[in-house]
């Protein structure tokens, strides 16, 4: 295996941007969580697939499109829904998760005409769908590179903030924090970190590697501090342990990483069980 | 002469065409102990959001600490404790610690890190507040009236002059309710912080506070707790609408819902 990453680009491509993707997914989705906004990053995903079909359909007629990397489209996509999913929040103040059923519809509705527009580029597809190793380019990996540094950035600037705004919102606006316009980025990074995830784990499949990570680290953790630094540790460990299963296999990584996110969140799961039977048992 | 710390003049404020607030004028001055007594509805906790700016008037202004409110930039003096089952995330998973520091978020700026001596001054509001030896305990393990009094460190720790509390006790045990407004009525006595206190425990609280204002969309009475028997029957009648008995021996009232 360390052979082959040294011989072909394409694995140092996708190991390097996995890497990358498992701390940046998992850091961001500490705040989704917590924040209950888990749902919105499967929306964001599916708005993200209209960007990217809208892409490789363009890229068939109209020549400019050919050169362009259909993630780009898939960034403007998910940005775009990220500032209509707040729009809708903020129009229908009572019903506000109204936004995401809205959102993840029309991502799929307009995905569907762009594929049905476009025949021939299955194969793409499945991987944008499922996450590819084979599929990640250089320009690729200097995308998520790039994300990362944004995220990194946006979580370095305002952690404290983003720490006070996800526990009491309320609080946060009456303290005099600007709850609004750091709501605002943190929807955008989010935007990008979604399109900047799937190509290694998929459309499908993205918003569970910000998610599951965090569902386990939640388990066991007794701080926040701590729920995030396991967050990433489960989520650098799904996505290595995935693609290395989904290189020997001929599997779509988007796959193992998620199945192996699961295995770790039922690990933790009956650790957590069991510790608090023997702490009974000791009582008692 | 020092101007007022919070000066609400004129307010009014109207939510979907209804009137909530109508032509409020209200002072609160340093060392008051103010609650704000009213039947449910009568736009208590409206007027709290307006002080906090989290709502705007549709008329009148509001001035902090001599300064109109839009122009205050020491957010960090007014603090704020909500009602907790409205607000905070039940079952996030933080330290004590971690949730009162964050109450130095405002007050260290943006693009800053929390002060390095953060510790020490979550320690002395955990002090204040009696929850120093819980500092390290996740905050979703605590009762009711441990987390309120978390949140009450979480506002003190940026050091405020003024208190603003919503309903502060719903959610905790009556038992518990009565050493609660104890704390309360320290802070205020010994730290000389200012508090505005939304309540509907008349009983409990009415020997621990200075003045009370009784509101019903209108302001019916506003004064020292002691002058509140001056108001006459129709007054109170206009006030709470129903069922409102005098108390003799407090000077105050007992209501009935």
């Amino acid at each position: 295996m360390i052979d082959a990453i040294f011989t072909y680009e394409f694995l140092q491509n996708a190991f390097a941007a996995g890497i990358i993707i498992g701390v940046i997914a998992p850091l961001l989705g500490v705040f989704i969580v917590v924040r209950r906004l888990s749902l919105i990053a499967d929306a964001l995903s599916h708005v993200t697939l209209a960007g990217i079909a809208g892409s490789l359909y363009l890229s068939q007629s109209v020549a400019a499109f050919a050169m362009l990397n259909p993630l780009f489209l898939g960034i403007a996509a998910s940005v775009g829904g990220s500032i209509l999913i707040e729009r809708l929040r903020s129009l229908y103040k009572h019903y506000e998760e109204l936004a995401i059923p809205i959102i993840l519809s029309a991502g799929i509705g307009f995905g569907a005409i762009f594929i049905s527009l476009a025949q021939g580029f299955s194969n793409d597809l499945f991987g944008y769908l499922f996450g590819s190793v084979s599929a990640v380019s250089r320009e690729d990996l200097f995308i998520v590179l790039g994300i990362a540094v944004v995220v990194l950035l946006f979580i370095f600037l305002f952690f404290k903030e983003l720490f006070v705004l996800s526990f009491d919102d309320e609080y946060a606006k009456a303290s005099g924090l600007p709850a609004k316009w750091i709501h605002f980025l943190f929807m955008i990074v989010t935007a990008l970190v979604i399109a900047g995830s799937m190509r290694i784990v998929g459309i499908l499949l993205v918003s569970s590697l910000m998610t599951i990570p965090v569902a386990a680290a939640m388990r066991i953790s007794k701080s926040f501090k701590q729920t995030i630094w396991l967050s990433i540790l489960f989520g650098e460990f799904s996505v290595i342990s995935g693609l290395i299963t989904a290189f020997y296999f001929n599997l779509a990584p988007g796959g193992t990483i998620v199945v192996t996110s699961i295995l770790l969140l039922l690990i933790v799961i009956g650790y957590k069980k069991v510790s608090v039977s023997m702490k009974k048992g000791a009582v008692a | 002469m020092d101007a007022p710390l919070i000066n609400i003049k004129d307010i009014s404020f109207e939510y979907e065409q209804t009137k909530a607030l109508e032509n409020i004028s209200l002072k609160v001055e340093e060392g008051d102990f103010l609650a704000i007594l009213g039947p449910n509805g009568s736009g208590k906790s409206t007027l709290l959001k307006i002080m906090l700016g989290l709502i705007k008037p549709t008329q009148g202004s509001i001035e902090l600490f001599g300064v109109d409110a839009k122009n205050f930039k020491h957010r960090e003096w007014v603090g704020y404790v909500s009602q907790k089952s409205n607000s905070f995330n039940s079952g996030f998973p933080a330290t004590v610690e971690e949730v009162v520091a964050g109450g130095l978020a405002k007050k260290s700026g943006l693009f800053h890190r929390l002060p390095k001596d953060y510790k020490a001054l979550v320690h002395q509001a955990l002090v204040a507040v009696g929850m120093e030896s819980f500092s390290g305990r996740s905050v979703s393990e605590l009762s009711g009236g441990q987390q309120q009094r978390i949140f009450i460190a979480r506002a003190l720790v940026a050091k405020p002059k003024v208190l603003i509390l919503d309903e502060p006790t719903v959610g905790i045990d009556h038992q518990n309710v009565q050493s609660f407004y104890n704390m309360l009525a320290s802070l205020n006595r010994d730290q000389n912080i200012t508090l505005v206190l939304v309540t509907h425990d008349v009983d409990t609280v009415t020997d621990k506070i200075t003045h009370v204002a009784c509101l019903n969309q209108t302001i019916h009475f506003h004064g020292f707790k002691d002058q509140l028997h001056t108001m006459s029957d129709a007054q109170r009648e206009a006030w709470y609408g129903h069922s409102v008995r005098k108390i003799h021996h407090i000077g105050g009232v007992h209501s009935h819902d």
